[in-house]
């Protein structure tokens, strides 16, 4: 027999009552828990994928879509950009010492498809655990995940499709990619991601996109023209030739093209003399060769300043800085979870309260089993003791089931993701700052025990005993 | 009262004990001592104090006036936890109800009331004491599982389980059938003879005055 045994007894007598006061306690440890976990396992995964990336280049528009999408491989990407002016900025050996380019478009079944350098999965220290990193077009290595949810294997063959969505009508049918090689799992983002040669991606997207937008163009530019024709008759007079001009030379195009997509390698064969992608030169001279961003890590400091200004005078680049925007996001997020966790404060400030009243209302139902403790010649300091440990393991037992809570959420979450978020989330992460929960409810308890314990030092044994 | 009232061999002395609340005063006793192994009968009418003095005796209450003398202890002269501590090692206390803790088995109320006297834990005493008064079969039960009767007999091995010197009972039979009072009593009894305690009995239970001879009134 002591203390902690006994208080147990009185917490297990009254189950549903213990439970009760436990329950809202529970709660407020367990979403301190879960934010704790969810919070410092994204922050992980954000800086692990934006470790060594100081810069991104890519599209104007917003910045933090443009990380997002270059470094994270979430959201859609902002544009392309010339791979001219983006090697403008590369080239400046005194100021990069690293430039990956990414060329982004295509995907399969929802896992995207970059066409960028090995130097992409050096970056992020990958290492092959199967087969070999791609060396031709149309070879790919791809990430763990991919191989893993996917189910393949090296040799095995897929169609992309166009957009970084899961869309059959969508598939590039011409060409198949074959894996070459699996990826070993890095906790990256390349996990996640298939791995190709640029020019795979120009070539099978960059065909049907120059295609598509060439038309488009076109048909604007026709449409233009014949308003032109109508409505600005003498304005355009001038103008009129060199448009004419062109739209000859559309017209034409358009026909070939029209042709050339419908057996495409053939046609490919004939005009190729040097290259696959003779059609992207061609394009070339109207179009230059687009990327989708640039990852930048900088040789010197200077490149802190001079990079950002150098993208700015070109009126289609931007360089972002990713911890700029990793730090712009965490204080936005960082409110919401802010307020959740006051939110949760206040559950364990009023679990405290409910343990104090559960306690203090103990007191007086017990009253008479404390003075016959005291017949039996218990202490004051014993009784305060016990009533002291009962909170306390009040409190501990809805720390346990809070902890049980908050991990089991966590990880309940992190499988409802798994499929569909780039987010892992993993309830098996224990973190040092769950201990300073724990010391923060056991002080909580202890502060709502005191009262009631107190008391104990009032009980007149004999009035009790006499009632 | 005797000249010998302070000689060593009492287990008890009383010495012009009043108590008031108050300006009333709810107790006056005469003179009263006693010796080792002695059964008494404390006998009085509803109101004369009979519990207030057990109270007394127990150390549970502090008298307005006179002294109290337990094994050689004079009352007035420990406080606090050294009072706890003299009432664990001297005293048993049984009271008109059991009282046995609910949350625990029987076996348990009696480890707890090793545990709170602060005596080192001995299960084979309890067991011993348990079987003495017939309840060793009940030791896993829980006090709802009892009748008032064997609860009782519970309640005196709790009070003789620390081999007290004085064992007080307040009205220990009041709630009790014909044969279990007479049952209790003759345990009472036998456990005060067993420790070689002294035992006093307050009633007013026609069915106990039968049992013991020396009375003292009130």
């Amino acid at each position: 027999m002591n203390l902690i045994k006994l208080s147990w007894s009185y917490l297990n007598k009254k189950r549903l009552n213990t439970f009760l006061n436990t329950l809202l306690l529970s709660f407020g440890v367990g979403i301190i828990i879960f934010l704790l976990l969810v919070v410092n396992q994204a922050e992980e995964k954000l800086k692990n994928n934006a470790q060594g990336i100081d810069f991104v280049i890519g599209a104007k528009g917003s910045p933090l879509q443009l990380i997002l999408n270059a470094i994270y491989h979430m959201d859609s990407p902002t544009g392309n950009i010339p791979l001219s002016e983006a090697n403008m900025i590369a080239n400046n050996k005194r100021l990069v010492k690293k430039a990956i380019p990414l060329a982004l478009g295509d995907s399969y079944k929802a896992y995207r498809i970059v066409g960028t350098t090995t130097e992409y999965p050096e970056f992020y220290k990958c290492k092959i655990a199967q087969g070999k990193l791609w060396q031709k077009n149309f070879e790919v290595t791809i990430g763990a995940i991919v191989a893993q949810k996917l189910g393949l294997k090296v040799g095995s063959k897929f169609y992309s499709s166009h957009g970084l969505e899961d869309d059959d009508d969508l598939a590039h049918k011409e060409h198949a990619f074959v894996v070459t090689g699996i990826l070993a799992p890095s906790k990256t983002v390349v996990d996640r991601l298939i791995l190709t040669n640029i020019e795979s991606v120009w070539e099978v997207h960059g065909h049907h996109d120059d295609h598509e937008e060439g038309e488009d163009h076109k048909d604007s530019t026709d449409h233009e023209h014949k308003e032109g024709k109508d409505h600005d008759h003498k304005e355009g007079e001038h103008h009129k030739d060199s448009t004419d001009h062109e739209h000859k030379e559309d017209k034409d195009h358009d026909h070939k093209e029209g042709e050339h997509h419908k057996d495409s390698t053939d046609h490919e064969h004939k005009e190729d003399k040097d290259h696959d992608h003779k059609e992207g030169e061609v394009h070339g001279e109207e179009k230059e060769k687009e990327i989708t961003a640039m990852l930048i890590q900088r040789r010197s400091n200077m490149a802190i300043v001079m990079i950002p200004g150098m993208a700015n005078r070109s009126n289609k680049l931007q360089a972002v800085s990713p911890a700029q925007q990793y730090l712009k996001l965490l204080e936005n997020i960082g409110i919401g979870a802010d307020v959740l966790q006051y939110f949760a404060y206040v559950i364990i400030f009023i679990a405290g309260l409910s343990i104090f009243i559960a306690l203090y209302n103990a007191l007086k139902e017990r009253e008479y089993d404390l003075a016959i403790m005291r017949t039996l010649g218990a202490t004051r300091l014993k009784l305060f003791t016990h009533i002291i440990l009962e909170g306390m393991l009040l409190a501990l037992v809805g720390a346990l089931l809070g902890f049980i809570l908050g991990h089991g959420a966590v990880e309940f979450t992190g499988k409802m993701i798994a499929g569909s978020s780039q987010m892992t989330l993993s309830g098996f992460q224990f973190l040092s700052a769950e201990l300073n929960i724990l010391i923060l409810v056991l002080v909580v308890a202890f502060v709502a025990a005191l009262i009631p314990a107190i008391q104990v030092y009032k009980i007149d044994i004999s009035k009790t005993l006499a009632k | 009262m005797k000249a010998n009232l302070f000689g060593k061999y009492h287990m008890f002395i009383l010495k012009n004990v009043t108590h008031k609340y108050g300006d009333k005063t709810i107790l006056q006793a005469t003179d009263w001592a006693a010796s080792q192994g002695e059964h008494w009968l404390l006998l009085g009418n509803s109101g004369s104090g009979k519990t207030t003095l057990l109270h007394i005796m127990g150390g549970l209450l502090k008298p307005t006036n006179g002294d109290v003398e337990i094994a050689n202890q004079n009352l007035h002269q420990v406080n606090g936890s050294k009072l706890d501590r003299f009432r664990a090692q001297h005293i048993g206390l049984v009271f008109q109800k059991p009282h046995l803790i609910q949350t625990l088995t029987v076996l348990d109320n009696l480890l707890l009331a090793q545990y709170m006297a602060g005596v080192k834990k001995n299960k084979q005493r309890c067991l011993e004491v348990l079987t003495q008064l017939n309840m060793q079969h009940h030791k896993k039960s829980y006090p709802n599982k009892l009748s008032q009767g064997e609860m009782q007999r519970v309640s005196v091995a709790r009070a003789v389980l620390n081999s007290p010197k004085v064992l007080l009972a307040d009205e220990p039979t009041a709630s009790l059938d014909d044969e279990n009072t007479v049952q209790v009593i003759q345990l009472l009894q036998q456990q005060a003879q067993v420790v070689n305690a002294t035992l006093v009995i307050a009633t007013h239970d026609q069915r106990v005055k039968n049992e013991i001879d020396q009375v003292f009134n009130l």
